[in-house]
């Protein structure tokens, strides 16, 4: 780890002011991916600026419409809330799936999908639910807000303040863990609302993104049967060590159909 | 007297106290004043031309000391890093050894390589400094896969090394080889069945859960050297130290292994870094102190494994064994750790019999280059390596000849009357009950209701297989005269002080060295047994030159087999003195004195004395037979053993796999071993639930990768997969005991067991599953995606 400037911010717009700084500041959530990063000197922020502080960013409060989410509120949190998890079950079974109970005691749903690692288990959930992620400045959807591997629409000054769930008919997230990682190898949640099924994968490509095709066989008919027979290319797949593309595009399929089956209870 | 702590009893971890309360004290928790901190610059590259190092830019950052490189250590005399173990090829030439450099002199072999230390105020400071280090190097090629360097045209790493061959080993010796060989051939001429595999034991890396460190204390005014290190055995460092590469006389050396968290072989050796701390610290007259990073660990601490084995078995016509051959290539690294030439060879090739009667084998071993990091022993060293290749190839005979894995072996196990058993492979094995545990194991699995477990299985959609291993191997290194004509450089006796105080409590100096192990309880239950003291009145003191004789400290499995058995003898000699005190005390014969239960009686009177007041006696001679006795009561022993005790074991295994994912679950582990007589069977539980626990690690999950250059895949637990709890099933643990004759305890070893025997059971398991899809053969790990793979391959042929 380097030398580095550390804040630990009173409010969103004192955050945001420190993080508009000159230099590289950074803003430090759980820091369950940034602190390894530091210390592995991945990363050479000139400034962290905590967040931990700031109570304006935690909670979860529940609509009858929409769960929202603050930034910094922890994984073991939203796994342990019971209301949203009767609301939301695969938001809950989401949560409780990542890491372990250290991270999901510091890491936070801010934090993962502003990272937006190719592999976390929050992106899948919040594309899938069609959340929308509110800013220090604006709101995004979540259509808009995922980019790339670990890229988002976030500008510089920005900050994930709150996460605005609507709430589905039914949804479900299954995961194949990296054995080694506990991330995602190949992570699918699948959700049903008025308006139409959403199908999000995250692990299995570069980064989160829908699937079209599976989304419509879904609206046609809400269960595992009506996604046999459809598969992914496994030319759009990660290939490594642990995987390899064809069992990716494999997995995909089989954990899609699973999530409709944790969907339909 | 001793209650519920003595010898055969759970007694509580003694240790635990420290350790659960965060007061233990490693390495890293001693500071020193005027300490300062070493950051090693390593090879990014894994086979270069070092051209120069140049350190100006990174002497002139703030807080550092000194940036010192192996021309510096070459100015020094430090000598290279010394190989304890020769092996001697088929042709009589002695494998090749090359000079092993502390930091590198003229090329790097392996990625991790340490090339250059720096020495600064802070690890921080250090660290910042080793990123101005500007090493030139001048890429080579390089090769990873020891297969791949053997090839015609592969990059060459040592000039003395033709062909990256480091030695070309056949066994048995050279008088007897040739006829092993021609017999061996015949067996397969005249066989009714032939099986034969090609496998990979695949490279592990040891992960320890406190990564090594050495902090190095000279001090200039006295001239002595105290070494704090993550040892395993500190005399042993110090003689190295002393006489290899520091050269130094060892009264100016200490070397202190307190409190260490784990070792699995990865901590023997006398590595690069504890030598430069030792060195830094002489040269600059203060304090310099080493820890490892994890991702240092991964690059830095000997691997373990990785061998290429051809294995081919002859069976008569009543499935029979009676010939066995076997062709492995290990892969040693850049260079050669200490014991890496031994582990595949003489670790190895002397258990390829099992425990099986098969009169004829014959083995050849290669050992090879190649730029990776060194092996070396990791637990159970050679034998997993030697147990799986055997245990694959006798369940591909069942499977071929369509007969019961249980069947198979009984058939073939060497019967309990013939122990002692001289084997054709050189051991001659202690006692044993191979039918006895295979029993045992199979009431435990429930053996007769596989069939409806594995319809069970179906019913949900998965696939359900059962598979069993019978290991033996070699524990208590080692007769020290059998061990000097395998190649051995020391000898490998253990030494036990028992120091009885002036009120009764008992001090144990042991040249063992407990970085897990338990030693602390289960020692002092054996003083607590044999000398009727209580057991909190017994310390035992260990991993210290400065306070223990010169021991060999704690490798495979030989703890108790040969330092509890020093510790036995110098008891014994302790209750022989006290006999003759208490004699005089109680005005008898020393012949008339019995000793029990903590009391000197005179045979067949009421007249006793208790141990402690022998003890005081003989502290305060005041009635006391001074003209035929020295006061004190304070005795040592050496023991070297007359033969290795050979534990052995049968696992049985049940997985079931889901073919959609292929996510292999285990369902049921039942391992019976045979210890011989166990001090503390929780204690015993323990060790084997850590071995299994590694073995299925390897089985399923581990795997240390390089690519076909040599640069790690694996280089933190986000890529190398380790086992957690969760992957483990609740494991069913019984123990059937032979005692060994070959030591005074009648005990065998028991840290290394699981390692040993748990890979095959688990992949004969999943074959045993696999096998109705086609799928015969599979490598270890069998990740989900490997299974998976299989089944696809398979499913494509049909």
């Amino acid at each position: 780890m380097r030398e580095f400037d550390y804040y630990r911010a009173g409010s969103v717009r004192d955050a945001a002011k420190k993080l508009a700084a000159a230099g590289n500041p950074m803003l430090l959530a759980g820091g369950m991916t940034l602190l390894p990063a530091l210390k592995m000197r991945l990363n050479e922020p000139s400034a962290l600026i905590d967040l931990a502080g700031i109570d304006e960013l935690k909670g979860v409060r529940l609509g009858r419409k929409a769960a929202r989410v603050g930034a910094t509120t922890t994984h073991a949190e939203v796994s342990g809330n019971v209301e949203l998890r009767a609301a939301i079950p695969a938001l809950s079974q989401a949560a409780e799936s990542i890491g372990d109970p250290q991270v999901r005691n510091r890491g936070t749903l801010g934090g993962s999908l502003a990272n937006n690692d190719p592999a976390a288990d929050y992106p899948a959930v919040a594309l899938g639910l069609g959340a929308t992620v509110i800013t220090n400045k604006r709101k995004i959807a979540a259509d808009e807000f995922f980019k790339g591997m670990f890229e988002t629409a976030l500008r510089s000054g920005e900050l994930v303040t709150e996460v605005l769930f609507p709430l589905p008919q039914r949804a479900g997230y299954a995961k194949f863990p990296n054995p080694a990682t506990r991330y995602a190898l190949a992570g699918v949640c699948v959700a049903q609302f008025k308006s139409g099924a959403r199908v999000a994968v995250t692990g299995a490509g570069t980064s989160v993104h829908r699937l079209k095709d599976f989304e419509e066989a879904l609206n046609e008919d809400f269960s595992p049967g009506a996604l046999e027979g459809l598969s992914v290319s496994a030319a759009s797949m990660n290939d490594d060590m642990h995987a390899s593309a064809e069992y990716r595009a494999h997995l995909v399929g089989v954990m899609a159909r699973r999530a409709v089956r944790m969907a339909l209870g | 007297m001793s209650g519920n702590r003595g010898i055969g009893a759970a007694a509580p971890r003694s240790e635990d106290r420290r350790f659960i309360t965060g007061r233990g004290r490693y390495v890293d928790d001693i500071n020193l004043r005027s300490q300062r901190y070493a950051w090693f610059v390593r090879s990014p590259h894994p086979h270069a031309e070092v051209r120069g190092v140049d350190a100006e830019q990174a002497l002139r950052m703030p807080g550092v000391a000194a940036v010192l490189t192996g021309a510096d250590l070459q100015a020094d005399g430090i000598g290279p890093l010394p190989v304890a173990w020769g092996i001697t090829s088929m042709d009589g030439s002695p494998a090749v050894e090359p000079e092993f450099p502390a930091l590198a002199t003229d090329r790097v072999r392996y990625v991790g390589n340490p090339v250059a230390v720096v020495i600064a105020d802070t690890r921080a400071a250090a660290r910042d400094a080793a990123e101005k280090v500007n090493v030139h190097y001048q890429e080579l090629d390089s090769v990873s896969n020891a297969a791949a360097a053997m090839e015609e045209g592969a990059p060459q790493l040592h000039d003395a090394a033709e062909g990256n061959l480091c030695f070309n080993w056949e066994w048995l010796p050279s008088a007897m080889a040739p006829e092993a060989r021609a017999n061996t051939d015949r067996a397969f001429r005249e066989a009714a069945h032939v099986v034969s595999l090609e496998l990979v034991n695949n490279r592990l890396v040891p992960n320890a859960m406190e990564p090594r460190a050495s902090l190095a204390d000279f001090n200039p005014g006295t001239g002595q050297l105290t070494l704090y290190a993550t040892s395993q055995n500190p005399h042993v460092n110090r003689l190295l130290l002393c006489t290899a590469t520091l050269k130094m006389p060892e009264h100016k050396v200490r070397v202190v292994a307190p409190d260490v968290g784990g070792g699995f072989g990865s901590k023997i050796y006398h590595y690069a870094e504890e030598l430069v701390v030792c060195w830094a610290s002489r040269r600059l007259g203060v304090p310099v102190k080493w820890t490892a990073e994890r991702s240092e660990s991964f690059l830095g601490d000997a691997q373990g494994r990785d061998h290429l084995t051809r294995v081919e078995l002859a069976l008569d016509a009543d499935a029979r064994f009676t010939g066995l051959r076997v062709d492995t290539i290990a892969n040693l690294g850049g260079w050669l750790s200490a014991f890496g030439p031994a582990i595949p060879t003489v670790f190895y090739a002397p258990l390829l019999a099992g425990v099986y009667k098969t009169p004829n084998i014959y083995v050849t071993v290669k050992g090879v280059f190649t730029n990776t990091t060194p092996t070396d022993a990791y637990r159970g060293a050679g034998r997993p390596e030697a147990c799986y290749a055997i245990e694959r190839i006798v369940d591909e005979a069942a499977a071929q000849l369509r007969m019961d894995p249980a069947e198979i072996r009984r058939r073939n196990f060497i019967p309990p009357d013939e122990f002692p058993y001289q084997s054709p492979v050189g051991q001659l094995y202690d006692s044993g009950d191979f039918e006895g545990c295979l029993n045992l194991a199979m009431e435990l699995n429930g053996y007769a209701g596989f069939d409806q477990r594995r319809r069970q299985s179906e019913a949900r959609g998965k696939l359900r297989g059962r598979g069993m291993s019978f290991y033996i191997e070699a524990c208590g290194a080692a007769p020290s005269q059998a061990a000097g004509q395998l190649g051995a450089r020391a000898g490998l006796y253990e030494v036990a002080t028992v120091r009885v105080h002036p009120t009764g409590a008992v001090q144990v100096m042991t040249g063992a060295h407990s970085h897990g192990q338990s030693h602390e309880t289960t020692f002092a239950q054996i003083v607590a047994d044999r000398l009727g003291v209580d057991f909190g009145n017994v310390e035992v003191v260990h991993g210290d030159t400065g306070e223990v004789p010169f021991g060999m400290g704690t490798y495979g499995s030989r703890s108790l087999a040969v330092g509890g058995s020093a510790l036995v003898k110098a008891i014994d000699k302790v209750i022989e003195k006290g006999r003759k005190i208490a004699a005089h005390l109680l005005e008898a014969a020393a012949d008339d004195i019995e000793f029990s239960e903590g009391q000197f009686r005179v045979a067949g009177t009421g007249r006793e004395v208790a141990f402690g007041d022998v003890a005081l006696a003989a502290y305060v001679p005041h009635n006391y037979p001074l003209q035929e006795l020295e006061p004190g009561l304070e005795e040592t022993s050496f023991f070297d053993p007359e033969n290795f005790t050979f534990p052995s074991g049968c696992y049985i295994c049940e997985v079931e796999v889901d073919p959609g994912t292929g996510v292999v679950e285990l369902c049921d582990f039942v391992a019976a071993d045979d210890f011989g007589n166990l001090i503390n069977p929780m204690v015993v539980e323990g060790q084997v639930h850590g071995g299994l626990a590694q073995g299925i690690g390897q089985a399923l999950m581990e795997h240390c990768r390089y690519t076909p250059e040599g640069q790690l895949l694996t280089g933190s637990y986000m890529d190398y997969c380790m086992p957690r709890a969760d992957d483990l099933p609740s494991f069913k643990v019984a123990t059937r005991s032979t005692p060994t004759p070959f030591n005074p305890l009648g005990v065998k070893g028991c840290g290394e067991a699981g390692a040993i025997g748990a890979p095959p059971a688990v992949i004969n398991a999943l074959l045993d599953a696999l096998r109705p899809l086609g799928v015969t053969h599979i490598d270890m790990p069998a990740t989900p995606n490997a299974v998976w793979q299989a089944i696809q391959a398979a499913q494509a042929v049909e």
